[in-house]
C-alpha cells in the first residue's frame, strides 16, 4: 500500500519493513497484517451477503403470488433456501462484515496499536471462514431430507427434525460448517479480548477508548462464553445422528427441548453479537457528524456491557410455546423485558449527542439516522413479544419475522453501511460518491421498508414462518413485500456500482475525510494507512 | 370475561389488571375501524396498494370472520375469552409501541431541522447531564413495570385450567394431524390437507382438512398436544392458542369457544418439506349438534374397532393409509 506520503515513507524507513512484506498472494494467505485480514473479512462478507442476498429474492419470487411460484413446488427446496438465508446471514455476512471486516480494521488503530495481540491467530481466523462456507454449500448438493438435497431443518436445526428429520449427510456437513465457523469467531474473539485489554497506547484507559471499540470488546466475551455451547449442541446432534446417542431422543430418554435451550443459549447472545458492533459504529458516525462528543460516555458503554450480560440470560423468550410452566415464562418474560431499558439508554443518547450539534447529513449519517429509528420499531415489537402470554399470537408468525429482520436487516445491516460509508476512504484511500451513496441509502431505505412493514400485517393475521405456500387472503401484502424485495436488491446494485465508480474515478482520499467531529485515532493517519503503524505509540492525553 | 382464574397473585392486583384490561378492551373496541395501525401503514407505505388496502381492509367490524381476509392489518377476532384478552392486551401494546416510535421520530425530526449545520453551525460542547440520563432510565422501566401487569395476567390465565368439560388429543404426523376423544369412546381420526382439486366452493385454499375436530360452543376443552416425528405446533388463532407438539411430550393448553363457526389454524414449526399444508380446522356447533355428531363419528370413525379391538393396531392402520396418501401426494407436489 505504498502511497507515496511522506508519513508513510518515513515510518517505513524506521520500520525497515520494506523487505519482510509478503508480495502478491502470499501477502493475503499468509498475511498477518490486521489491515489485510480485515479487507479480506469485508470481502468475504460482500461475497456472503450476495449470495444471502439472492437467497431470499428467490424466496421473494416464490411467495409473491399464493400457489406454486419460481421453485416449481419444491417445497424442501424452499426450506433449504430458508435455511441457507439464515446461516448464511448470521455467519458468513454480518458478523464477518461486523467484527472480522471493521473490528480488524479499526480496533487496534483506534487504541492506537500496532497490530492485533495474535496476528497468526487472526490469520487462521478468516481463513477458517472459506473452508466453512464451502462446508456449506458442498451440502447443498448431498442428499438431507429423504429425496431431496440440503439441509431443509430452518438455521437453528431443531431436532428430531434435524436428526431423524434429515437423515442425509447434507446435515452432518452443515454442523462441520458451523463449528469451523464457530472456531473461527472464538480465535477471533480471544484476539480482540487480548488486543483490547493489553494493547491500548498509553494513556487509552478503558474509559477512554472510542464505543466502537467497547461494542467489540463486548461482543467478543458474548462469543467466547456462548459460541462453546453451540458447539456443544451441535456435537451432540452429531452423536445423535451417527453414533446412536439419544441426547435428544425421547425414545432413548433424551428430550428435544434440551437443543432447544442450548441452541438459544448462543442464539439470542448471537442476536447482540450481531447488533452491539452496530452500536459502537453507529456511536462514532453520530459524534463525528454532530461535531460533539458522545453523550454520556460512560452511560452508552455500560449500557453495552448491560445488553450483553441481560442478553445472556433470557434465552427461552424463543421457546415460550414449547409448554413451559408460567412461572418459567413469567422470568423470561420480565428478564426480557429488562433489555428495553439500555437499549433506550442508547436511543436517547444518540439522539442527545445530536441536540445542540451542527448536525451534516453525509451519507454515514442518514444510515445511522435509519438505523436509529427503524431500530426502535423493531425494538418496541420487542417489547411486545417479549410479553410471553400475547407472543402466543406473535410466535412463530411473519411478526415475528418482521421483527427481527427491523433490528438485524434494517439495524446491523443499515450499521454496517453506515460503517462502510464512514471509513471506506480511510480504507481504500479514495472517496466515494455522496450522490452513489445517498442513492444506495434512499433505494434502500424505501425498499426494505416496504419490504418488511407488510409482513407486520400478515404475521398479525395469523401466517405462520418457513411457509412455501400460503393462504390466498394473505397474496397482497406479500406482494408488496416482494416489490420491497426487489426494490432492496437494486439497492445492492447500487452499492456495488458505487464501489466501482469510487476506485474507477480514484479521487485521493485525505487523512481525515470528515473534519473536526472525526476525533479518533484512526483519522490522524494518512488514508489508506501505511502497511504498520504506530510505530511510535501515540500518547492519549 | 365471565371466567374466573384461580390466580396465585392475589385478587387485588386481578381487580387493577382487570380494570386495566376492560380500558384496553373499551379503548380498542372503540378506536379499532381507525386504528393507528393502519396510519402507521399509510405513513410507512407509500403505495398505491397500501392507500387502496384500508377500503378493503372492512373486515375489523365484524366478528364472525374465522379465517385472514385480504389486506388484513391486525389480528383474527376473537373467539375465546383469552383471545379476547390477548387482543386487548396486544391493543395497548400496539398503542405503546407507536407512542413509543413516534416519540422517537419526532425527536429525531427535531434535532435535524434544529441542529443541523446551517441552522446552528457552532457545536455545544455538552456531553453529560445526570438527570436526564437517570429520567430516560426510569421512565423506560415505569413503562415496563406497567406492561408487566396485565402481561403476567393473561400469562396466568392462559396456563390456569378452568374446571375442563371434555379432551381431545392433538397429534402432529408428517405432514398431518391426528385427533382422538377420549371422552367420547375414543372417536379417533387424521385430518388432511384437501388438495385444490378436493376443495368445494367457498372453502378456503391450504386451511381446509378433510375431517375437521368439532367442538361443542361454551365448552372448556382442553387440548392435548404431541406429536409422533418431529415437533409441530397445534395453533388456532382466533383461539389465542399456540402449543408446540414435541414427540415424546404431552402439552396441554385449553379453550372456550363462545362462537360457533368454522375456524382454521396452521402448523406453525418447521416440520419438513410439506409443512404450509398441514392445516388446522375447528368447527364449533351447538351442543345438540356436537352430540349428533358424536353419534355419527363413532359409526364413521369406529369402524376399525369392531373387527379389530386394538386400537393402536387400528390408529397405526389408518396411519400407514395416510402415509401412502401423501407419498401420492408428494409425487404430485414435488
Amino acid at each position: 500500500m505504498a502511497n507515496g506520503t511522506t508519513a508513510d515513507g518515513m515510518i517505513k524507513e524506521q520500520a525497515g519493513d520494506h523487505t519482510d512484506r509478503p508480495k502478491g498472494w502470499r501477502r493475503y494467505v499468509y498475511s498477518t497484517n490486521h489491515k489485510d485480514i480485515g479487507t479480506m473479512y469485508l470481502i468475504f462478507a460482500i461475497i456472503g451477503g450476495l449470495v444471502g442476498g439472492s437467497i431470499s429474492i428467490l424466496m421473494r419470487m416464490e411467495l409473491q403470488a399464493p400457489g406454486d411460484g419460481i421453485l416449481g413446488g419444491d417445497y424442501e427446496f424452499y426450506n433449504v433456501l430458508v435455511t441457507a438465508h439464515g446461516l448464511i446471514m448470521v455467519f458468513f455476512m454480518i458478523m464477518p462484515a461486523l467484527i472480522g471486516g471493521f473490528g480488524n480494521w479499526f480496533v487496534p488503530l483506534m487504541i492506537g496499536a500496532p497490530d492485533m495481540a495474535f496476528p497468526r491467530m487472526n490469520n487462521i481466523s478468516f481463513w477458517l471462514l472459506p473452508f466453512s462456507i464451502s462446508l456449506l454449500v458442498l451440502s447443498l448438493f448431498v442428499e438431507g431430507a429423504p429425496g431431496s438435497t440440503g439441509v431443509g431443518a430452518g438455521w437453528t436445526v431443531y431436532p428430531p427434525l434435524s436428526t431423524t428429520g434429515q437423515p442425509g449427510p447434507a446435515m452432518d456437513l452443515a454442523i462441520f460448517a458451523l463449528h469451523i465457523a464457530g472456531i473461527s469467531s472464538i480465535l477471533g474473539a480471544i484476539n480482540f479480548i487480548t488486543t483490547i485489554f493489553n494493547m491500548r497506547a498509553p494513556g487509552m484507559s478503558m474509559h477512554k477508548m472510542p464505543l466502537f471499540v467497547w461494542s467489540v470488546l463486548v461482543t467478543a466475551f458474548l462469543l467466547v462464553i456462548t459460541l462453546p455451547v453451540l458447539a456443544g449442541a451441535i456435537t451432540m446432534l452429531l452423536t445423535d445422528r451417527n453414533f446412536g446417542t439419544s441426547f435428544f431422543d425421547p425414545a432413548g430418554a433424551g428430550d428435544p427441548i434440551l437443543y432447544q435451550h442450548l441452541f438459544w443459549f448462543f442464539g439470542h447472545p448471537e442476536v447482540y453479537i450481531l447488533i452491539l458492533p452496530a452500536f459502537g459504529i453507529v456511536s462514532q458516525v453520530v459524534a463525528t457528524f454532530s461535531k460533539k462528543p458522545v453523550f454520556g460516555y460512560l452511560g452508552m458503554a455500560y449500557a453495552m456491557v448491560t445488553i450483553g450480560g441481560v442478553g445472556s440470560i433470557v434465552w427461552a423468550h424463543h421457546m415460550f410455546t414449547v409448554g413451559f410452566s408460567p412461572n418459567t415464562q413469567a422470568y423470561f418474560s420480565a428478564a426480557t423485558m429488562v433489555i428495553a431499558v439500555p437499549t433506550g439508554i442508547k436511543i436517547f443518547s444518540w439522539i442527545a449527542t445530536m441536540w445542540g450539534g451542527s448536525i451534516t447529513f453525509k451519507t454515514p449519517m442518514l444510515w445511522a439516522l435509519g438505523f436509529i429509528f427503524l431500530f426502535t420499531v423493531g425494538g418496541v415489537t420487542g417489547v411486545m413479544m417479549a410479553s410471553a402470554g400475547v407472543d402466543q399470537a406473535y410466535h412463530d408468525t411473519y411478526f415475528i419475522v418482521a421483527h427481527f429482520h427491523y433490528v438485524l436487516s434494517l439495524g446491523a445491516v443499515f450499521g454496517i453501511f453506515a460503517g462502510w460509508y464512514y471509513w471506506f476512504a480511510k480504507i481504500s484511500g479514495v472517496n466515494y460518491s455522496e450522490f452513489i451513496g445517498k442513492l444506495h441509502f434512499w433505494v434502500t431505505f424505501i425498499g426494505v421498508n416496504l419490504l418488511f412493514f407488510p409482513q407486520h400485517f400478515v404475521g398479525l393475521a395469523g401466517m405462520p414462518r418457513r411457509y412455501a405456500d400460503y393462504p390466498d387472503a394473505f397474496a397482497g401484502w406479500n406482494f408488496v413485500s416482494s416489490i420491497g424485495g426487489y426494490i432492496s436488491g437494486v439497492g445492492v446494485l447500487i452499492f456495488l456500482f458505487g464501489i466501482l465508480h469510487a476506485f474507477a474515478r480514484g479521487e485521493k482520499a485525505a487523512d481525515n475525510v470528515w473534519g473536526e467531529g472525526a476525533t479518533s485515532l484512526e483519522w490522524t493517519l494518512p488514508s489508506p494507512p501505511p502497511f504498520h503503524q504506530f510505530d511510535k505509540l501515540p500518547q492519549i492525553k | 370475561m365471565g371466567l374466573k382464574w384461580d390466580l396465585g397473585m392475589g385478587l387485588k392486583m386481578n381487580k387493577i389488571t382487570h380494570t386495566l384490561r376492560l380500558l384496553c378492551h373499551t379503548l380498542y373496541c372503540k378506536y379499532r375501524p381507525l386504528s393507528f395501525m393502519r396510519a402507521g401503514a399509510l405513513t410507512f407505505i407509500l403505495t398505491g396498494a397500501a392507500l387502496l388496502a384500508p377500503i378493503h381492509a372492512v373486515m375489523f367490524g365484524s366478528a364472525h370472520a374465522a379465517q385472514p381476509v385480504p389486506w388484513q392489518l391486525d389480528l383474527q377476532p376473537a373467539a375465546t375469552p383469552l383471545m379476547e384478552q390477548t387482543a386487548s392486551l396486544h391493543a395497548f401494546l400496539l398503542y405503546l409501541a407507536f407512542a413509543i416510535s413516534f416519540f422517537v421520530l419526532l425527536l429525531l425530526a427535531y434535532v435535524m431541522i434544529k441542529f443541523n449545520a446551517k441552522a446552528n453551525p457552532v457545536p455545544s460542547k455538552t456531553s453529560h447531564n445526570t438527570p436526564l440520563e437517570i429520567i430516560w432510565t426510569l421512565i423506560p422501566v415505569l413503562i415496563l413495570i406497567v406492561v408487566s401487569v396485565p402481561s403476567f395476567s393473561l400469562l396466568y390465565a392462559q396456563k390456569t385450567l378452568p374446571p375442563i368439560d371434555m379432551t381431545i388429543k392433538a397429534t402432529g404426523y408428517q405432514w398431518y394431524w391426528g385427533y382422538e376423544y377420549p371422552d367420547h369412546d375414543n372417536i379417533a381420526f387424521d385430518a388432511l390437507m384437501l388438495f385444490d382439486d378436493e376443495l368445494a366452493e367457498g372453502q378456503p385454499r391450504l386451511l381446509t382438512t378433510d375431517n375437521a375436530v368439532v367442538v361443542p360452543v361454551n365448552t372448556n376443552v382442553r387440548v392435548i398436544v404431541t406429536a409422533a416425528d418431529v415437533i409441530h405446533n397445534w395453533a388456532m388463532p382466533a383461539f389465542g392458542i399456540k402449543m408446540d407438539a414435541v414427540p415424546g411430550r404431552l402439552n396441554e393448553t385449553w379453550f372456550r369457544a363462545e362462537k360457533t363457526g368454522t375456524y382454521y389454524g396452521q402448523c406453525s414449526e418447521l416440520c419438513g418439506t410439506r409443512h404450509a399444508f398441514m392445516p388446522i380446522m375447528v368447527k364449533v356447533v351447538t351442543k345438540e349438534e356436537f352430540a349428533i355428531w358424536v353419534e355419527q363419528a363413532k359409526e364413521e370413525f369406529l369402524a376399525h374397532h369392531l373387527d379389530d379391538s386394538d386400537e393402536e393396531k387400528s390408529a397405526h392402520h389408518s396411519d400407514t393409509e395416510k402415509s401412502a396418501h401423501h407419498l401420492d401426494a408428494d409425487k404430485k407436489g414435488v
